[in-house]
């Protein structure tokens, strides 16, 4: 445990030196600001066309759909680059195990990008000032915990494909290949297949952030769902580095 | 402290170590002698559980290097050849990183202390990309030190430092191969003799020669060759040397520029007779030096003296100057 903290605090402290998390940092909290602004500017030019009061959808959706497009710029050196600039061999013959390793690299990133997800909920808090009474507010819970789910489930993979290269481009393009299969690919066969398509529909990771929590909705198949891609990340991410000290 | 059985590692085909048996107990400073590609990076991954082995085993500080890995690695301080360093992070972070890494109870304080050891206390706040290569080499010194580890493992230490820093670092290596047990991996003959109490010479996986220093000095002076110069002509002098009684060869080594090889069997020192003939001579005597045998020499002589016993008397092969 202790192992782990050390690695993902070095992690996050990485973060804050280099540039590319603070763009991804700022480009997301950016464009949700826009969405966020457009939206309101709608509400507030058409007070009575529009059926719905204004809810924390707004800000969810995009922010979850950012963080799927942003996550393998944050995951492609997690490992990648240690296996490049050769530090892999100090962290591999420090008393430390390769789960610990793996672990602590996806757990850095992931305190990353709660902070850049804490920081975006100013959008709901100003949203909830602006609309009497207030927004639904276990609805914007159940769509924060849905982004987190999320996030925790898209590092993972992502920290997993880390450590299979070696080269950080190839790393990022795998990782944003399996994230746009995972967000609208694999659920398409649901619509063609005769039966057996409520299997492609569970693993279609957009249909479970925005049929299920994104609705005020948590199940615990859904929570279930991206705790499994979490630890699928982790053990393949761990097995990577393992089958590295074999050949 | 450091035991191998049959120790091998096969990459595809390629068998880098083949079947090493060695032992380095505390307080012994070890030297693999080799040239590159000869396993020695291998080997020393295999005992700092980097990588485990094909076939063998090793014990390091009486710990399997495959079944108790974690344990080892906490004994072992490791110096890898390409010394790994972050280089976004300042000294100071990246030693307190590593004492973390290995739950020393009082981080800031050995950080400080190994900093002082390897003479970088004044550079703790600057970042590693702005250190000189010799620097560099120390803050990765200081990083397989930190922990006063039992057993250090040094992949070429001395690599890409400068004369003076050579020297600071082999004395540091002595300092603490009192009561330690240090491995070292060098491709230069004169280090290893200058700071090791046992060197091991491998070639192509194997172990060439097992001996300490002296008795190799003596292994290898089954001859020596000796570089004399004078001014002008020497042929009429080369012809002279060879009538000195023990003198085994000379070679002229260009025409008219007075320089040649001459060599001798080991025991009686022949450089004085050798020079007073030339002065005897009315020669101007400008240059003699012995000739040190370089490592590719050094393992045809060595292969060569294992196989054969009465081979040992066939001269080197001539150098090319």
């Amino acid at each position: 445990m202790r192992n782990i903290w050390t690695i993902a605090k070095r992690e996050f402290n990485n973060y804050f030196s280099s540039p590319v998390a603070y763009t991804v940092a700022f480009l997301i909290l950016a464009i949700i600001g826009v969405v966020f602004v457009l939206n309101i500017l709608a509400f507030s030019s058409n007070p009575f066309g529009m059926a719905d009061a204004p809810d924390s959808r707004m800000i969810t959706a995009p922010l979850a759909f950012m963080l799927m497009l942003a996550i393998p710029a944050l995951t492609m050196r997690l490992l990648a680059d240690e296996i490049r600039m050769g530090t892999m061999e100090l962290l591999m013959t420090a008393p430390l195990r390769d789960y610990e390793l793996v672990v602590g690299k996806w757990l850095g990133a992931f305190l990353f990008v709660l902070v850049v997800i804490g920081i975006s909920l100013v959008f709901p808090f100003m949203l909830n000032s602006m609309v009497a009474p207030g927004i639904d507010q276990m609805q914007m819970v159940s769509g924060y915990l849905g982004v987190i789910l999320a996030a925790a489930a898209l590092l993972g993979l992502g920290t997993a494909i880390s450590a299979i290269f070696e080269n950080q481009i190839a790393a990022f393009f795998s990782t944003l290949v399996l994230f746009v299969i995972l967000w609208w690919l694999i659920g398409a066969p649901a619509n063609i297949l005769p039966s057996g398509g409520e299997v492609f529909s569970y693993l279609d990771m957009s249909a479970q952030l925005y049929n299920n929590f994104n609705e005020g909705i948590i199940k615990l198949s859904s929570v279930l769902y991206f705790l499994s891609l979490v630890s699928l990340g982790l053990f393949v991410g761990s097995t990577a580095v393992e089958i590295r000290r074999w050949r | 402290m450091i035991r191998t059985t049959d120790l091998s590692k096969n990459f595809g085909e390629r068998r880098a170590v083949d079947g090493l048996n060695f032992e380095a107990r505390q307080g012994e400073i070890l030297g693999f002698l080799g040239p590159n590609g000869a396993g020695k990076t291998t080997t020393m991954r295999m005992l700092t559980g980097y990588m485990p082995p094909t076939s063998g085993t090793a014990t390091v500080a009486g710990f399997d290097v495959v079944k108790e890995s974690i344990d080892v690695r906490r004994r072992v301080g490791y110096l890898p050849e390409t010394v790994p360093l972050y280089t976004d992070m300042t000294v100071y972070d990246y030693l307190k990183f590593m004492a973390d890494l290995r739950h020393l109870p009082n981080g800031g304080n050995a950080v400080d202390e190994t900093l002082e050891m390897v003479g970088l206390s004044d550079r703790a706040s600057g970042y590693i990309r702005n250190l000189s290569k010799g620097m560099r080499q120390r803050v990765g010194l200081a990083q397989a030190l930190l922990h006063k580890p039992e057993v250090l493992i040094l992949d070429e230490p001395t690599i890409g430092l400068d004369p003076a820093q050579i020297i600071e670092v082999r004395n540091l290596i002595r300092e603490i191969g009192k009561e330690r047990t240090v491995l070292l991996s060098t491709h230069i003959l004169s280090e290893a003799q200058a700071i090791c109490n046992r060197i091991l010479i491998i070639n192509k996986g194997k172990i060439v020669v097992e001996d300490t220093p002296e008795n190799l000095q003596s292994r290898l002076a089954g001859a020596q060759r000796v570089y004399l110069r004078v001014r002008g002509e020497a042929d009429e002098l080369a012809g002279k040397i060879r009538l000195i009684k023990g003198i085994q060869e000379v070679n002229l080594a260009q025409q008219g520029d007075g320089a040649m090889e001459f060599q001798f069997a080991p025991g009686k020192d022949l450089r004085p007779e050798v020079a007073r003939l030339a002065i005897e001579q009315k020669y101007d005597l400008l240059e003699m030096r012995p000739i040190n045998l370089s490592l590719e020499e050094i393992f045809l002589e060595l292969t060569r003296s294992e196989g054969s016993a009465e081979a040992e008397n066939i001269p080197t092969k001539t150098r090319e100057n």
